[in-house]
């Protein structure tokens, strides 16, 4: 049979992989034609990263069958090939957390392990060819970088325009995308997406990874959706809905952001109209959202970083009990060190910090703990857990003083340690539900979800909210949201700092943007929007 | 006259710094902690030994010292990379095996628990503290050059690219092809190749291989490694300072200013105090100590 020239430029087969114990793949495929934008979507841990370091030869399939189309178009069996290879075959994959060498040039990244030498028996670096190369492409492309400058000191927008331009730079006339707008601002997202709907329409291929539907809709062909290592189901963008993918990716009917964002605003008007009991009676005019005194205060905040600027600069703001004030910006503008210097981890160079009028700006992270400030952590692997410990172990860290017994020799009291997991795992539903299961053993979201339990699910005043969503589920994102609500309901103040705007937009009451390490901007939710937020983000708009 | 002396004295202490510490650079830009090179020094000086002695020219000796650093390194490279040991921990194992196994064969080929027999060095049979003894003998010459060689080697090369890249950023180089381990294996190679020269410089000046001649001097060259942040200029300058301030001490000794043993912890005070961030920021290679996935 002669070998003829396919519409696909992909075409993956009942992929299986799987690490150890943990089935990453277990019957994925994908088809993807020539020139088309195609979105791999599905919850995390579905195995969309998996199934394309797969594709792009990091992995090697533990079995079926990848095809790949080669210059002529013909589908070629490429099954467990190198990422030498896949290079070569015009595959380049830009990965979520950017596979840069910080310390080299951009022009030494791009041509690392294709390097340019000069002619001679010395084959030493051509930088001078190496650089016109970079620059050639750059105009052509429109990613425009400087090739001599160290990628240590780019912004995340344009490192990623290097990865990019890298992939290119072999050759690649597919490329796959992960997650690649998860640490850009909106216009670095639009300037993207234009970039992309070029290399369509060369005829260049795009595999889009991403869980956030909006972007499906707006910039794919053809979407396949991803379940617990499975491909369910393959679709034209143009003949579905953001509701449809959404259950086919979680299997059941979920509640998307964007009307958490309308149904928020409709239980906010409930609420106001009859105020829970235990909210404070000191209030305001709650409609025209004056809340009453604060339980979190920060004044002329300053925060010094490693770097030769401090991260956070004379930032005040307060937050009374029941309000969400929101965080938005892009991720590095000082956001970690306001949260950390307020939850004691970071120290302060001057200003106060008040909880409940207390001063706590010098305080232990102990005594700020006891006095009613609780911590969700941005990284749960870092700060929020000890993934070795239990289950039960990880719900009384930072705790524990309140579990002892006491005495000459304190010890641990193992019983009530035992009954507060037993409640905490019903509460929040953690699952397995068994507290002498390691942390380590359980998915993203049931992490996230000893993190929630142990810090709401106790006596607190003020929480600190940093990521609280960040590489969970839909559906532990949406347990996780009704939680953060239910405590505004019952009269806590709550910080939220989220890389995802759409989630400072559908939580919270005020919303700041902070830039360089400033708040440059404060507005009522009413009037803000992705729009208007956009270019206070890239700090192209100052508040007046 | 007296700073000639000087100069000179310092340049023939400095030399077998430049050797090892050159093999630090390689080793810890590439990712593998230098924790070694005393034991490359010790086993490429033995080696030297054996290799002049039997084969009655300096030339024997230095090819033998440069295999006897490079099997070192062949045996550290291997733990920590094929079997992803801890590197501190095989670093010192690897420096333990090099003082046991030179005095095993140091017995068993010469007879001695001390020292070997004198053997052929460069220079023919007077070797003295003046330039004449330094201009006649090549590890001089090799040992001046051996900085700028690592330097070009690093800036200049393609492999010199792929060691930094891998020494910083490992899952970034595998995405691109770079085969890191092979990279990893052949860094630390050279590196036991470049600390073995400066181990056979030892025994070729000194005309024979004494139990633990190498005295710590691996351990400075890692100091200077890590005080010239791991630039090989900077690196070059530090082994120079370090064996200027050790020259200074010898010709202080009769003075008696200050105890010796002070002047002895200059390299390392030094170290200690680039660590602590006094002279700039000293940034250690990213993956450095780390077993890539």
């Amino acid at each position: 049979m002669m070998p003829h020239a396919s519409t696909s430029a992909i075409r993956l087969t009942d992929i299986h992989k799987s690490f150890g114990a943990v089935l990453a793949n277990r019957g994925a495929s994908l088809e993807v034609a020539r020139g088309e934008i195609h979105a791999l979507v599905g919850e995390n841990g579905a195995g969309k990263s998996t199934l394309m370091r797969v594709l792009s030869g990091m992995y090697a399939p533990d079995s079926g069958r990848m095809e790949v189309a080669d210059a002529g178009g013909v589908l070629r069996d490429v099954t467990g090939w190198s990422t030498a290879a896949a290079i070569e075959s015009g595959v380049g994959m830009v990965h979520q957390h950017f596979m840069l060498v910080p310390t080299l040039t951009v022009a030494e990244n791009l041509m690392l392990g294709a390097e340019l030498t000069s002619e001679g028996p010395l084959r030493v670096l051509d930088r001078a060819r190496a650089a016109e190369q970079v620059e050639a492409l750059s105009t052509r492309t429109g990613l425009r970088v400087n090739p001599a400058r160290r990628v240590a000191e780019l912004s995340v927008g344009e490192a990623q325009r290097v990865e990019i331009l890298k992939a290119l730079y072999r050759g690649a006339r597919t490329l796959i995308l992960d997650e690649p707008t998860a640490v850009l601002s909106p216009p670095e997202v639009d300037e993207l997406w234009e970039v992309l709907r070029q290399m369509r329409s060369r005829g260049e291929t795009i595999v889009l990874i991403t869980h956030k539907l909006d972007e499906v809709m707006s910039i794919s062909d053809t979407v396949t959706v991803m379940r617990h290592g499975r491909t369910i189901s393959r679709l034209r963008t143009g003949e579905t809905t953001p509701q449809q993918i959404a259950r086919e990716m979680v299997g059941r009917d979920v509640q998307l952001a964007s009307e958490m964002r309308r149904d928020a605003v409709l239980a906010e008007e409930a609420w106001v109209a009859a105020p829970a009991s235990d909210a404070p009676a000191a209030a305001g005019s709650l409609g025209s959202t004056t809340f009453p005194l604060p339980a979190l205060e920060i004044k002329g905040l300053v925060v010094a970083s490693a770097g030769r600027s401090d991260a956070v600069r004379d930032v005040s703001f307060s937050i009374s009990p029941g309000e969400i004030l929101g965080i938005a910006g892009v991720e590095g503008n000082g956001q970690t060190e306001l949260v950390e210097a307020i939850a004691g981890l970071r120290r302060v160079r001057s200003g106060s910090i008040l909880l409940d009028h207390l001063d706590i700006t010098g305080a232990s992270v102990r005594a700020r703990g006891d006095a009613g400030l609780s911590h969700i952590p941005e990284d749960r692997h870092s700060r929020g857990l000890v993934l070795d410990y239990s289950i039960a172990d990880n719900l009384i860290l930072g705790q524990q003083h309140h579990f002892a017994r006491g005495g000459f020799v304190n010890t641990l009291d193992i019983d009530r340690i035992a009954s507060n997991a037993r409640r905490q795992i019903a509460a929040f539903d953690i699952r397995p539900p068994n507290a002498t299961v390691p942390a380590r053993s359980l998915s993203g979201g049931n992490q996230q979800k000893i993190v929630i339990a142990r810090e709401m699910g106790r006596d607190f005043r003020v929480l600190l909210a940093a990521q609280p969503t960040r590489g969970v589920d839909v559906g532990a994102i949406e347990f996780i949201h009704g939680q953060l609500r239910a405590a505004r309901a019952s009269g806590k103040a709550i910080l939220l700092v989220s890389a995802d705007l759409s989630e400072v937009l559908a939580l919270s009451d005020r919303i700041a943007v902070m830039y360089g390490g400033r708040f440059v901007v404060v507005l009522p939710r009413a009037g803000a929007g992705e729009e208007v937020l956009g270019p206070y983000m890239t700090g192209a708009e100052h508040a007046a | 006259m007296a700073v000639l002396l000087f100069l000179a004295q310092t340049l023939r202490i400095a030399i077998p710094y430049l050797f090892a510490a050159a093999g630090g650079v390689v080793s810890e830009r590439a990712g593998l902690i230098g924790l070694t090179l005393e034991g490359y020094m010790l086993g490429g000086a033995f080696a030297a030994a054996l290799g002049s002695y039997y084969g009655h020219s300096a030339w024997f000796g230095v090819l033998a010292g440069v295999l006897g650093g490079a099997l070192l390194a062949v045996v550290y490279g291997v733990s920590a990379i094929r079997f992803r040991a801890d590197q501190v921990v095989v670093g010192i194992a690897i420096n333990l095996l090099a003082i046991g196994v030179t005095r095993f064969f140091l017995r068993l080929a010469f007879g001695s628990s001390s020292n070997s027999p004198r053997v052929t060095g460069f220079g023919g049979e007077q070797s003295g503290n003046g330039f004449t003894a330094l201009v006649a003998n090549p590890m001089i010459w090799l040992g001046l050059i051996v900085i700028p060689l690592v330097a070009w080697m690093l800036y200049r090369t393609p492999f010199g690219l792929r060691v930094r890249a891998v020494g910083e950023h490992p899952a970034a180089a595998t995405s691109v092809g770079v085969p890191v381990t092979r990279v990893r294996y052949t860094a630390v190679i050279l590196s036991g190749v470049l600390a073995g020269l400066g181990g056979v410089y030892l025994v070729l000046d000194q005309h024979q291989f004494t139990d633990q001649m190498t005295a710590g001097r691996g351990f400075i060259a890692l100091a200077a490694t890590i005080f010239g942040r791991w630039d090989p200029s900077r690196v070059g300058v530090a082994c120079l300072l370090f064996a200027a301030a050790e020259t200074l001490q010898i010709q202080l000794q009769g003075a008696q200013l200050v105890p010796s043993q002070f002047v002895e912890m200059i390299p390392y005070l030094l170290t200690i105090i680039a660590l602590a961030g006094v002279v700039g920021r000293a940034v250690p290679p990213a993956a450095l100590g780390r077993a890539p996935e």
